[in-house]
């Protein structure tokens, strides 16, 4: 009882974390319809700029996460404008859109070994390292902060997409371009925008990666297969339903990981997945 | 008509001097070719997941390079290095070394970094019959029996069980012994050979195995597993991991406050300074493998002098700027091959693969002597335990007493603490 309540704490701390690595997929994959497969490339990007302030000035990783959301959407902001202007309008998205997030994954791959190195950086905080214990159950505070941080991200993201104009917006752009445009609203500078923010969710996605573990520029390739996964297995473009699938492959990796051993959770989390789609071809909040 | 003895005397005379100028030619030839430079070939891992030892391994190599240029060369020629980034891709290497062979007609070669990356190259330098110097490969020749593969790495005769036996041997010396063990590897290469030999040594010394599994190297939160193995209650828990699992495995320990009386034992990342300083405090107490740690006892010849040009160059290149733990052996495997070159005066691949196996070499990772397999022809894989570290200190590292070795005794710098956490 004791494993078993670890386990599950464990899985949902650790979900969260992967909610918070993919909240910003599932806007460009899942709503805009754009494979951005740098993602983890920009997640790591975010790891390595937390981890230059964390080092010269001492900040806390979490503000510096936030404080970098800014410039993380004017560049992914930016981004989209040349995906746009290269690909998106004449209709080229599709392969060559696909070929261009490859190969930006693979120049901030680059980029950042040639400025910084291959040596693994790590960064320090008051609360890594410690635990707080409830009963039994001991949570490490190296995965609640990012569980916490996570948490509020991705219902922040979640509340502004459902309740805000510009949320609605972004929602409608992906099912029904033309009829934005004819209510008045420039479906392109609406990308941009989802874009931008998908991109700055990533600052703090690195920020917490960085403090549950070392951080080295080839890293981000790990998570490419489980953010895409998890929107998917979500359905695809639904905030709440990403939410609950990085919960389930959470606890489903460590409910596997402690009780028939860690190299089973990989293929058991993703036959959940495969499992899913086979009942619910469209995820489990995808729209039939 | 044309006198007849004249046109002989004629003919003799046009052959006589373009026999002298074919063999003027063929001297000029040979005098061009002693002096084009020797070329080494290898790939190594400059990015991907290796690609931090790979750097470091370079920067080593580059140091022995330049070292023996500056003493004019090998054979009187200059030495030139010939080689691509293998990305940390197992399949890249089978097709650079081809390329080094066939296209850069390269006159030498020496491995990757690695296990992952000198098994693909194997049958290729075997076809040529080649001597493959070998920069950490762990038990690649057990499948291959190669006779012409060096490994610098002191694994040791028997490397799969040699790697472990000191952690395994420092255990049962302890009083009460312990009984029961824990393993835990990786699912690569390097960590299930490690994982391998520690079951088989477990196994000989009658513990009792409670927890054997492998995890995927892509595992993110490693307290999930800690958990699982205390709930074992192991004595001792053997670790074979690479250096992010290593890290988490380690702060995983510390957060459930894993009650093993060892732990450790085949970490890889526990020798990277950027890593111990991070961790700090947290490694107090750990007993894991090391090759090279600047306790007195392991004052070799040159390494420190070596170690000095490595850290100036490390300094802004992003790799581990103590470099303790690869570059030193990546400059002492080019000079097997440097001192084998120069005995033979010869770069033949039979003489040099023969003189490799009856010499011991001086280097400066101490002397080195290979056996029949290609590895060390005596183990000494050192186990170390971290002592008195401080938080957030890089330069403690640099000097002795931080990682007291504990094994082999003839490398002892001081006794154990144990259990691990007191």
């Amino acid at each position: 009882m004791d494993l078993f309540s670890n386990a599950i704490v464990a899985g949902i701390l650790l979900g969260a974390f992967y909610a918070a690595v993919a909240v910003g997929l599932a806007i460009t994959f899942g709503q805009l319809d754009i494979v951005n497969i740098a993602h983890p490339a920009f997640v790591i990007a975010g790891s390595y700029c937390t981890w230059i302030i964390n080092t010269r000035l001492g900040l806390d990783p979490v503000l510096i996460g936030v404080l970098l959301t800014p410039i993380f959407f004017v560049v992914g902001a930016g981004i989209y404008r040349i995906y746009y202007a290269a690909f998106e309008r004449t209709g080229q998205e599709s392969l060559s859109g696909l070929a261009f997030f490859f190969g930006m994954m693979f120049i901030i791959e680059v980029v950042l070994i040639l400025v910084y190195g291959v040596d693994y950086r790590l960064v320090s905080a008051g609360y890594i390292g410690g635990t707080i214990e409830f009963g039994y159950v001991g949570i490490p505070f190296r995965m609640l902060v990012p569980c916490v941080v996570a948490a509020a991200v991705t219902v922040g993201v979640w509340l502004y997409l459902s309740r805000t104009f510009t949320g609605r917006a972004i929602l409608a752009v992906a099912q029904d371009r033309l009829a934005l445009q004819l209510m008045g609203a420039d479906p392109v500078r609406i990308k941009q925008f989802a874009f931008g923010l998908a991109i700055a969710t990533t600052a703090i996605a690195g920020s917490l990666l960085i403090i549950i573990g070392p951080v080295e520029p080839s890293v981000g390739r790990v998570y490419i297969g489980r953010a895409f996964a998890i929107v998917v297995l979500g359905g695809m473009g639904s905030i709440p339903g990403m939410i609950v699938a990085a919960l389930i492959l959470g606890v489903v990796e460590t409910l596997v990981g402690t009780f028939m051993g860690p190299s089973w959770a990989p293929a058991v989390a993703f036959g959940v997945l495969l499992l899913t789609l086979a009942i619910r071809p469209t995820g489990l909040f995808g729209r039939q | 008509m044309v006198d007849r003895r004249l046109f002989t005397r004629a003919l003799v005379a046009v052959g006589a001097l373009s026999m002298a100028a074919a063999g003027s030619l063929a001297s000029f030839a040979a005098h061009a070719q002693a002096k084009q430079p020797i070329k080494i070939g290898f790939s190594m891992a400059l990015t991907g997941g290796l690609a931090g030892a790979g750097k470091a391994a370079l920067i080593a190599m580059e140091i022995w390079r330049d070292d023996i240029n500056k003493k004019g060369g090998l054979l009187g020629r200059q030495v030139e290095f010939v080689y691509y980034d293998d990305a940390t891709a197992p399949a890249k290497v089978p097709p650079i070394y081809t390329k080094l062979l066939e296209v850069d007609k390269v006159d030498l070669v020496v491995s990757s970094y690695g296990t992952n990356e000198i098994a693909p190259a194997m049958p290729i330098v075997m076809r040529k019959k080649l001597v493959f110097p070998s920069l950490f490969g762990l038990a690649v020749n057990d499948e291959f029996k190669y006779d012409r593969y060096f490994q610098i790495m002191p694994a040791g005769p028997e490397p799969k069980t040699d790697w472990s036996r000191g952690f395994f041997d420092l255990a049962l010396q302890q009083n009460p012994k312990p009984t029961t063990v824990a393993i835990v590897a990786a699912d690569a290469e390097f960590a299930l050979n490690a994982a391998a030999g520690a079951r088989a040594n477990a196994q000989k010394l009658g513990l009792k195995i409670v927890y054997d599994k492998t995890y995927p190297p892509a595992t993110t939160d490693f307290t999930p597993i800690v958990r699982a193995i205390q709930a074992t209650n192991p004595d001792i828990v053997y670790v074979g991991s690479y250096p992010p699992d290593s890290t988490g495995m380690v702060k995983a320990a510390n957060e459930v406050g894993l009650k093993a009386k060892l732990f450790g034992g085949g970490m890889v990342g526990l020798q990277f300074a950027a890593i111990q300083k991070n961790l700090g405090p947290l490694l107090n107490g750990i007993v894991n493998y090391d090759f090279w740690v600047p306790e007195p006892t392991l004052d070799f010849p040159g390494v420190k002098e070596f170690l000095a040009k490595y850290q100036a160059q490390a300094k802004d290149k992003g790799v581990d700027p103590l470099g303790h733990y690869l570059p030193p052996y990546a400059y002492a495997y080019l000079q097997v091959l440097e001192q084998s070159v120069q005995a033979t005066k010869s770069l033949d691949q039979a003489k040099l693969a023969a003189h490799m196996h009856k010499t011991t070499f001086k280097t400066v990772v101490g002397d080195v002597k290979f056996g029949k397999n290609g590895e060390w022809a005596k183990s000494r894989v050192l186990m170390v335990q971290f002592r008195n570290v401080q938080p957030d200190n890089l330069e403690q590292f640099a000097g002795p007493g931080k990682r007291v070795v504990l094994y082999p005794k003839e490398w002892k710098s001081g006794d154990i603490v144990y259990p691990y956490k007191q």
